[in-house]
Parts: C-alpha cells; structure tokens; sequence
C-alpha cells in the first residue's frame, strides 16, 4: 500500500501563511498544515489562518524573535533525540524490555510541551519522551517501565505530566475528566490560576472509541481540554489512511470545537498553535483538537520492522523535514547559533547519555513482596493472606539461598 | 428508625454523601431531571445542581474514564450504569485503568471512583437488563465489590464506597429496589466488606447476597420445618469476600451451600467453594454444593422463574448436602 505523503506546496515558506480548515476535497492527507518555519530553514514572522470560521492570528504566541527561545527548543529537541538514541541503544544491549522511539517527532512533542504552564496537566500516551522532558520529569524515570522495574516510574503530581498509558486512547478520557475538575475547582474558587489538561494521542488511537467519547464529552461540557494528536502516518504497520479519510483535525468540526492541522515538524509553529489552543481552554472556550502532521522517522517499537511495509523513497522523502535540521538551518543562517553552542550541546547530550545509561544499569527490581502493598490503598484481607503465604515460601528457601 | 425502600436507602445515602462532601458528585445517564431509569437519583439534581449531579452523555467508557480523570483531580465521582448488561462498553476503563491506577503508580495515585450497577434479573425485562456480571469484576484486583440486600446495608454502605480509597462497584439489586427495611440512620453498619450472619443454625449454612439473601433466609424457614436448622450468611462483599467469617460458621455447621443469580461456571460460588475446602476440609460433612444460574445467556423472561434459584433449588442443595 502506498503511504500519504505530504504534498511539497505544504512545506513552501511564505512570509504570513493562511490556512483554511477543512482543505482538500479528496479528503487525502493534504489539509494544509500551518507552518513558519520552513523545510528549507526560512522563519515567517507572522501566522494566521481561519478555523472553524474564526479567523485566528497566531503571531502573540509565536516566538519567532526570540533567539534565546528559538535556542531552547533546539536544544530540548537534541538533547531528547540523543536519550532516544541511547534508549534504543539500551534495549539492544538487553537493558530494557522494549523502546518506543520518537526520532522524527521532536517539534510536535517539545513545541507542544514547551506550550504548557505550570498548572496545566498532561495525559501523554507512551511515546511522549520530549514532553516529559519540557515538563522536568527526569529522563531515567521513563526508563523504569520499559526496564520493567514498575509500570509507572514517576510521581504524576510533581510535574502534572500523568504516567504512560499503553491502552491506546483511555488516557483521552482521564484528560477530559480532570479537565471537568479544573472546570469545577474554579468557580469554586475564581482566584485559582487557570488551567487545562491536554491529551496526547496517535493517528491510529484516534479510532478507537474512547477518542470519540472524549470529544464528545469535551464539547458537552466545554471542558478545558486540548486533543494533541501526534499524526506520523503510522499506526505500527497500518497508514493513516486506515484511520481516516479525512485530515483528522477537520474531526473536531463534527464534535462542534475547531481542529487545526499543524506542521508537526516546525517546533515555533506547533508552540504557538498549542499555546493558543490552551489559552483559549483555560478561557473557558472549549476544546480544540490540534493534529500535528510529522513522520515516524524510527521504527514504532524496537519490536518492528518498517522495513516490511515502509517505502525508503517515503524515508528519503521525510529526511530533510527532519525538525532538528531545519531550525538548526534557521538558527546558522540567522546568526543565532554557531559551531561553539551545537559544540556545546553535543557534548552536553553526550554527558547526559553516559549518566542517563549509568542511572538505569543500577536500577534494580523491586522485590514481588513489595507489590503487594501497592494494590489497595486501605487494607485487603485477601491481599494480606496472599502476602503472609508468598513471605512464608519465601522464607522456605532461606537456606538455600535465593531459588530460581 | 425510618422505614423505606432499598432505592429510597441508596437515594438517602447518596444525598448524605453529596452533603458531606462538596468533592463528591454522581454521573451517568438519565441520573438528572429523569433521577434515573430507576429513580434512585431522584430530586438530587434539583437539590444540588448540574455540576453535582450529571446527567452525562450515553456512553459508558465516557463516564468511567472521565470519572477517573475527576479522581485525579481530587473528585469523588459516583457512576450510575444504566443497567447490568451495559456495563461492558466501561469495562475496559474499570479493568485496565481504574482497578490499577494505584499499582501504576507504585501506590502514589488513589482511584476513589464508585460505580453503582442495579443487576440481577427477576424483573421480566428484555435481554441485557437481567445479569449478574460481578465475577467478570471480581477477577480484577484493585477493585472492591459491595453489594447490599437491606435498606439498612443501602443506605450505609453506598455512603462507605464513597468515602473508600479504592474504587468500589455497588451492584444494586434491582428485583429488590422496593424491599422495605428499617433504616438507623444514625448508626452505621460497620465494615462495608465483611459478611453479616442474618440467621443463626448449627446443621447447614448458606451463603447468599444481593438478590438472593431473602430466598436464602425462606429457604432456611422452610428448612426447618424439616427439622434442619440452617444458617444464613449475607455475603455483603463480594471482593473481598470475608471468608473468615463463612469457615467460622461452616466448621460449626459441616454443611454449605453458595447460592447466587450469576452462572455457577466460573462464578463466585466455585470461589467460596474451593476456599471452604481448603480452610475446613475435616469439617464438612458434604461437598460445597452451588446454586446458581445456568450456562447460558441469561434467559428470555417468560422462563427466567425456572432459570432464577429460588427456594425449592436451594432446598433440594440442602438435601443433598445432608445425603452424604
Ligand atoms: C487498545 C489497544 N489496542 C492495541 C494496542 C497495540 N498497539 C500499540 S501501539 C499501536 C499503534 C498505535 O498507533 P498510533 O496511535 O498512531 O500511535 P504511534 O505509536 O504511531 O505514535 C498498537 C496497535 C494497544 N496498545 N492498545
């Protein structure tokens, strides 16, 4: 089957680009994607577009003139896509049960991520490594799940970023939920700083039900929530075109709240898009699906084999949209960045990954008995008996040293 | 003491709860303006206004997993499902999300949602309105499953799957939603997951819940006129089953008999029976027998009274329990 491909005019620098949703009547992946920075590393300084009939004016949230900024995201972008490499690098060598990658998808997920304030909370689906890091989670725990010492790794609450989920989409649902919440803690107190959750979710999760029953849901109760669908093209070997017939973002349309297709591999774009989104739920206007359109560049899991249903021609076609290579373009030619700062930063990243793989070569598994405990928050008599009869077989082996 | 019904008890009990706790709220289909298919919500939304009470949109999955979400941010959502054989569409939510959130997070996140199900047949409904699902819940560990046979157990004990930490499915027993009860509203009923002994007996012991404990407690009168004097144990948990107090009683009694509405393949009878033979094995002088549904989908309404364990069923297990 041959992949979607993103038409070239989509990726064409223009000074301000205007975009209207929905786009194409084949219905196919050509939605116009909004977009300033360009795949050959020009910057726009404006954004417009209109969206479900509003004409919205991304350029207050574009951080187009702020070298600083522009740099941090560089640098968010390199430094996760080194830890995705090592992690990779770490399953090989047996380290971890299974790596998830997310080579290719460093703009929508650090663009996005950078987007959130402090008080907002995201439900991330297992992919989400560059929004973790924009959020402070350090970047061993993540490893913890997938090195197979718990299936959590972190305390939700610390960052307001919510543990992986692996059941594609329930988390969709969590998210509109405790959107209510933030909904009903304000007008219970006006002076809280106002907030929203946002949902990550894939292309191929979009399908499934629950996705629908959170929009749902978000529209019926103007919940202050954004949708964040990261679409690259795959759901482990099945298209997007398996999902969708039309450009997933004009879906929010039929759900009555705007969808807006970004590029997902421009950061300032997908940023500012997100920031607005956000605003415009904590405002108390409503949902918005944002679906951010990117490639896959790695396989899905250290599992697959894209090789047996992937084209090169699609991969060669992807490469020079990579996100990191564009805004470095941008940043050099602009005069923001030189050799001395990637210098730097390589050399930063390459620190981190040396610590990063001396951190989880310690990590240790938790003993049976202790997951017990973890059960039930008040105390369960089954749970109890369980645990007296597995201490007391355990303690049959005493002499014998630990048995297999 | 006041007298009311089952469905008056789980309404009395739920406004005690919303008044109590403004984090509390109830959620589901139909609960607001209509209070319910079943009217146990009645008034609450008048009282306590849409954000307390939701009337939600018709999907199951939704209301489960935005429930969820509500916990998290520090809520205390009650879920009505509509009837027992829609639950399903929430099933994944309950099972892979809301029964593991605290082993997930390594017991840092509590999922204190409650979920009520009216289940059980006995009504001469249409298919999917009659079932008994619990074990298909039980399974699951992180979850707690409560069901109440009085209007006394109603009232309290839909206020403590409230205050509980863990989430907690009250399935309701519908045929008994107009059972009258006298209700002590100022004293509650003690440990919501512990089994109550409601008649005392020395020759037999049967442990019923939910819609079955009044044809348990008839089966037992009808016993002994035969001269047998059988025990009787309202189960009231279903997870976990407080399994102390039924070996306590069989070791006295030599006899059990497990009756329930759900299939005895796979159900929570075969459960009590194999922990009762484990735990007081030298004691019984028969084997643990089960009375139960069959293995079929639950019945066409017209035969569901030859389907349903009634008496005589639980009688004819007590004659053969004392054959051996
Ligand atoms: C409910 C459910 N069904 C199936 C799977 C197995 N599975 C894991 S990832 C995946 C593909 C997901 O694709 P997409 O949503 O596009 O996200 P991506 O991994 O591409 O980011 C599948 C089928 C799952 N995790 N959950």
């Amino acid at each position: 089957m041959n992949s979607s491909r993103l038409p070239a005019a989509e990726f064409e620098a223009e000074e301000v680009v205007r975009a209207t949703l929905p786009a194409e009547p084949d219905g196919g992946p050509g939605a116009v994607a909004l977009q300033v920075l360009a795949a050959d590393g020009t910057l726009a300084r404006g954004l417009t577009a209109t969206i479900a009939g509003e004409h919205v004016d991304f350029s207050p949230y574009l951080a187009a003139d702020d070298a600083g900024h522009l740099r941090s995201l560089y640098r968010d972008m390199f430094l996760i896509r080194r830890f995705d490499q090592e992690s990779t690098a770490l399953q090989r060598q047996g380290q971890l049960a299974l790596w998830v990658p997310l080579t290719g998808q460093e703009a929508a997920q650090i663009g996005s991520g950078r987007a959130l304030a402090p008080q907002d909370y995201a439900f991330p689906t297992y992919r989400e490594h560059g929004v973790a890091l924009t959020r402070g989670v350090e970047l061993s725990d993540i490893l913890r799940l997938f090195r197979g010492v718990t299936n959590g790794g972190w305390d939700p609450r610390e960052r307001n970023f919510h543990l992986y989920t692996l059941v594609l989409a329930a988390q969709s649902l969590h998210a509109v939920g405790y959107a209510m919440g933030i909904q009903r803690d304000q007008l219970a107190d006006p002076s809280l700083p106002r907030a929203a959750s946002i949902a990550y979710f894939g292309d191929g999760a979009s399908s499934e039900g629950d996705i629908h029953e959170s929009m749902v849901f978000a529209a019926s109760f103007d919940a202050p929530v954004v949708f964040f669908c990261q679409n690259n093209q795959w759901a482990i070997s099945v298209p997007s075109s398996v999902q969708a017939k039309v450009p997933l973002a004009q879906r929010a349309e039929g759900y009555g709240f705007p969808g807006v297709r970004v590029d997902g591999n421009d950061v300032v774009a997908v940023e500012a898009v997100t920031r607005w989104a956000l605003e415009r739920a904590r405002s108390g206007r409503g949902p918005v699906l944002i679906e951010a359109y990117t490639y896959r560049m790695s396989a899905h899991t250290t599992a697959d084999d894209p090789t047996k249903y992937r084209l090169t021609q699609d991969e060669q076609e992807w490469q020079p949209r990579d996100p990191l290579i564009r805004l470095e373009t941008y940043l050099r030619a602009a005069g923001l960045a030189d050799d001395a700062f990637f210098e730097d930063l390589g050399a930063e990243a390459a620190t981190m990954a040396a610590d990063l793989r001396q951190v989880v070569l310690a990590m240790t598994a938790p003993d049976l008995e202790s997951r017990f405990a973890a059960v039930y928050a008040e105390p369960h008599p089954l749970v109890q008996e369980e645990l007296r009869f597995f201490q007391q077989y355990e303690a049959g082996f005493a002499d014998e040293g630990k048995h297999a | 003491m006041a007298t009311m019904t089952i469905a008056k008890a789980i309404n009395e009990g739920l406004r005690a709860s919303l008044e109590n706790d403004p984090k509390t709220l109830l959620m589901g289909e139909d609960i607001g303006e209509l209070g319910g298919v079943y009217r146990v919500t009645d008034g609450l939304k008048k009282d306590f206004g849409a954000l307390r009470v939701v009337d939600s949109p018709l999907a199951e999955s939704g209301i489960i997993g935005t429930a969820i979400g509500l916990a998290l941010r520090g809520y205390r959502p009650i879920c009505e499902i509509q009837f027992d054989g829609f639950v399903f569409p929430g099933f994944n939510q309950i099972t892979t999300q809301l029964a593991k959130l605290r082993t997930r997070s390594d017991g840092m996140l509590s999922a204190p949602v409650v979920i009520r199900i009216p289940y059980g047949g006995g009504i001469g409904s249409v298919e999917h309105h009659s079932e008994s699902p619990e074990a298909l819940f039980a399974h699951t560990a992180g979850l707690r499953i409560i069901t109440p046979s009085n209007a006394q157990d109603a009232y309290w004990m839909i206020q403590q799957a409230v205050t509980c930490e863990d989430p907690v499915i009250v399935f309701e027993p519908k045929r008994r939603y107009w059972l009258k009860g006298e209700v002590d509203t100022s004293a509650p009923v003690g440990d919501p997951f512990s089994a109550h002994v409601l008649r005392s007996g020395t020759d037999a012991t049967i442990v019923a819940y939910g819609p079955l404990v009044p044809v348990a407690l008839a089966a037992a009168a009808a016993a002994e006129e035969d001269g047998r004097s059988v025990e009787v144990i309202d189960l009231r948990s279903i997870s976990p089953i407080d399994f102390d107090t039924v070996t306590e009683s069989v070791t006295r009694t030599g006899r059990l008999i497990v009756a329930h509405e759900a299939p005895t393949f796979g159900g929570i009878g075969g459960e009590i029976a194999a922990r009762i033979s484990e735990r007081a094995f030298l004691s019984l002088e028969a084997p643990v027998i089960r009375v139960g549904g069959f293995h079929m989908p639950y019945p066409v309404a017209r035969v569901e009274e030859q389907y349903l364990p009634d008496i005589d069923r639980i009688l004819e297990a007590l004659d053969r329990a004392f054959a051996y």
